[in-house]
């Protein structure tokens, strides 16, 4: 029996955004603005190698013929480019050999976020990449891990390490040509997380990054890198957040993941960025480009996400199941509020035969925001024997916000099956009137209901996270009763 | 006058329906009432206006219960001084668990009445002993709240929220509707066996058989409305045998 949903507390529906302080730090900048420079600026700080600057240069310059998509349904006003940083980082984070070295104001901010970075005091089974604007602070469980010869650890550390690793698969999911904001990313990314799963590993705890934008006006581009070699397991959490501010911040990642043959990644998170105040101020533009190579026959790639924060979501999780009898899972919890706006959902490409691939997306309405789901289908004449089943829920909370439900399906193959089921409905008076008529005051009736309606999802989180989610998801519609 | 539940020259009105109409009705501590009516009368208006549901405007009258004003209070906080409306169609909550979602409404009323969540444990075994009661298998109470379940199945399952719930004033609308013999046996026993001096009922049915197993103190005939005529047990079975024909003829 679960008890977490009863566990919710006033205080969770009086605080809006609990993490929106800022930490006072000393930080490094690059100057301002975007150009050749600045990506040699970002690369010279880092001493990159030289072929890794032409990755970026060559990007860059790609990045300049291009234009901002715009067939999503998400609208904001142009973006200055040159009107931010790319690079920030903590002073004197270059120099840190362990996390004792660590400045304790950073240590107190994960803290406060609920992320302590001392090992000790950790749920055992979960190690930790902290990400702090533009560097990674400290990576717990490194030497635990080695032992099973798993790498993880920051993008910056895996260049230097595991330079052949990185050339390898670095840009081999999402090439530099991808889309606007993976292309800008390629260029100015400053750090992430790289993870490594040797053959037959099944990796011993959960993997998480902890990513926080602190400075003003800076944008974050960090990248993720998995690979799960032949017949291994890794399961990786992600969780965000940042301060409030008034004005908007950009953060354009970009994650790969390569499953080789028999390997599974389950890659969840919980996106909890500034998602703006009640009028639409500020808030974090969330563009961002997930994907997941099935590289190997009979590998699997699960993406589970929570997504509440943000005053732009733009991102589709998304698989290539290339090898034979590969599969690909999303599950999804999208929750918009005020005006918040949602373009997300995912693509699945079928290329290899007896391919699978099943989409849950749940997603939740209220305020005045707007919440699309969009996702493509794609089965490939060569992809015999494969399937998909796709369920897309929308639920609206009042009359002032929209859901969409944007579905492509190509099949170019008749052995393949597609099934694709969709529903609306507005939550329903005679479900509150119940659930209150029981004692439940308005709002944790309405948390006890989306609740239940995103179970599907919930169930497919660490329990770690599921407890979390659950409470962002009453958080995040606070004020949602009219 | 008691200071119970106190109904006075109350109306309400549905979408410009007038559905009650200059009601009256006194339910002391203890008492059992019967609501009796043809469909249509107005009586699950009652039930939902007296729980405080949305959508019906009280244009007179007032609603007394121990002592506070019922129409200034949320449905919820109705609910955390003891009023429990067991529903003729109960709704469907895809993804709550029936064991949470009743935990989650005891708990409730138990934090206002000052008393911190029930143990797990001793929840389970008060659960596990009044589904006993009621012939409710335990695989049930793991199940989504009324999601599949028959008719049946849905009012037992609303027996068993009053039973753990144990109300000071508990609403029956038609709750012996859609239950099998055997079934309806077992539900009205068990709520039968509640019956105490602390804690009042007031049942709504068209017919006879659920107040032969819980023998009401007053019988009211309720058309269009309001309270036409009152009366002990004996009312009841005056309706079961000649309907509702001689009071509608009265209008």
């Amino acid at each position: 029996m679960s008890e977490s949903q009863d566990k919710l507390s006033e205080k969770d529906f009086k605080d809006p955004y609990e993490f929106g302080f800022e930490t006072d730090i000393e930080s490094d900048f690059a100057p301002k603005g975007l150009n050749e420079d600045t990506v040699r600026f970002i690369s010279n700080k880092k001493n990159e190698p030289k072929w890794l600057l032409d990755w970026r240069l060559d990007a860059y310059k790609r990045w300049l013929t291009m234009s901002e998509p715009d067939w999503s349904s998400v609208r904001y006003p142009p973006i200055d480019y040159q009107d931010s940083y790319y690079y920030s980082a903590p002073k004197d984070s270059e120099k840190l050999d362990s996390l004792d070295d660590v400045d304790p104001k950073l240590l107190e901010t994960y803290n406060k976020l609920g992320i302590p970075l001392k090992e000790q005091e950790w749920l055992a089974g979960v190690a930790v990449d902290a990400v702090f604007d533009s560097v990674s602070v400290g990576t717990t469980f490194k030497e635990r891990l080695k032992e099973d010869g798993v790498i993880f650890c920051s993008f910056s550390e895996a260049v230097k390490d595991y330079p052949e690793l990185i050339k390898k698969y670095l840009g081999s999911v999402v090439p530099t040509t991808d889309n606007y904001f993976s292309t800008l990313n390629s260029a100015v990314f400053s750090d992430g997380s790289f993870v490594y799963i040797p053959p037959g590993v099944r990796c011993p705890m959960e993997l998480s990054t902890y990513f926080r934008i602190n400075a003003a006006g800076t944008g974050q581009f960090e990248r993720t890198l998995v690979i799960a070699d032949k017949d291994s397991y890794v399961s990786y959490l992600e969780g965000c957040t940042a301060p409030m501010r008034d004005e908007h911040q950009l953060h354009a990642a970009v994650v790969e993941l390569v499953a080789l043959e028999g390997a599974e990644i389950k890659y969840s998170t919980v996106q909890n960025w500034y998602p703006g105040d009640e009028e639409g101020r500020g808030g974090v533009y969330n563009f961002v480009t997930k994907r997941g190579d099935c590289r190997g026959d009979n590998s699997k790639i699960s993406w589970t996400q929570v997504e509440t924060g943000s005053a732009i979501t733009w991102k589709y999780p998304s698989c290539i199941l290339r090898g034979n009898n590969s599969s690909g899972e999303f599950y999804s919890i999208a929750v918009s509020n005020n005006y918040q706006q949602v373009d997300s959902g995912t693509k699945m490409i079928h290329l290899g035969n007896n391919t699978s691939s099943r989409i849950i997306s749940k997603g939740i309405s209220t305020g005045k925001s707007s919440n699309t789901y969009r996702g493509l289908v794609s089965i490939h004449p060569k992809s015999r024997n494969s399937r998909n089943f796709t369920q897309c829920d929308s639920l609206l909370l009042n009359d002032n916000c929209s859901a969409n439900t944007i579905p492509y399906i190509e099949s170019k193959n008749s052995e393949s099956i597609v099934e694709h089921e969709a529903t609306s409905s507005k939550i329903s008076e005679e479900q509150l009137f119940y659930c209150q008529q029981r004692g439940l005051d308005e709002e944790e009736a309405i948390s006890l209901i989306v609740n239940g309606f995103c179970k599907d999802v919930l169930q497919k989180l660490p329990m770690e996270f599921a407890v979390e989610a659950q409470k962002l998801l009453s958080v995040s519609l606070e004020g949602s009763v009219g | 006058m008691n200071n119970f539940l106190n109904i006075q020259s109350l109306s309400a009105k549905v979408e410009d329906k007038l559905i009650i109409n200059n009601l009256n009705l006194n339910v002391d501590k203890g008492e059992v009432h019967a609501i009796m009516g043809p469909n249509g009368s107005g009586k699950s208006t009652l039930s939902n206006v007296l729980a405080g549901k949305d959508g019906y405007e009280i244009t007179s009258g007032i609603i007394n219960f121990c002592g506070e004003d019922l129409m200034s209070l949320k449905p919820n906080e109705r609910s955390n001084r003891g009023i429990f409306l067991a529903f003729q169609y109960p709704v469907e909550i895809p993804g709550v668990t029936n064991i949470n979602f009743i935990k989650t409404a005891l708990d409730s009323n138990r934090k206002h009445r000052g008393l911190d969540p029930l143990k797990p444990g001793d929840f389970l075994k008060l659960i596990k002993e009044k589904s006993k009661i009621l012939g409710i298998p335990e695989d049930r109470l793991k199940r989504q709240l009324n999601v599949g379940f028959s008719g049946g199945e849905k009012k037992r399952n609303e027996a068993l929220q009053l039973l753990m719930l144990d109300p000071s004033l508990a609403i029956l609308d038609e709750t012996d509707s859609g239950l099998d013999v055997d079934a309806f046996k077992i539900v009205a026993d068990s709520i039968n066996s509640r019956r105490n001096n602390d804690s009042s009922m007031l049942i709504i049915t068209h017919y006879q058989r659920l107040l032969e197993r819980i023998e009401p103190d007053f019988v009211h005939v309720f058309i269009n409305g309001s309270i036409i005529e009152s009366g002990g047990p004996e009312l009841a079975s005056e309706i079961e045998s000649n309907g509702y024909e001689r009071f509608t003829d009265v209008k």
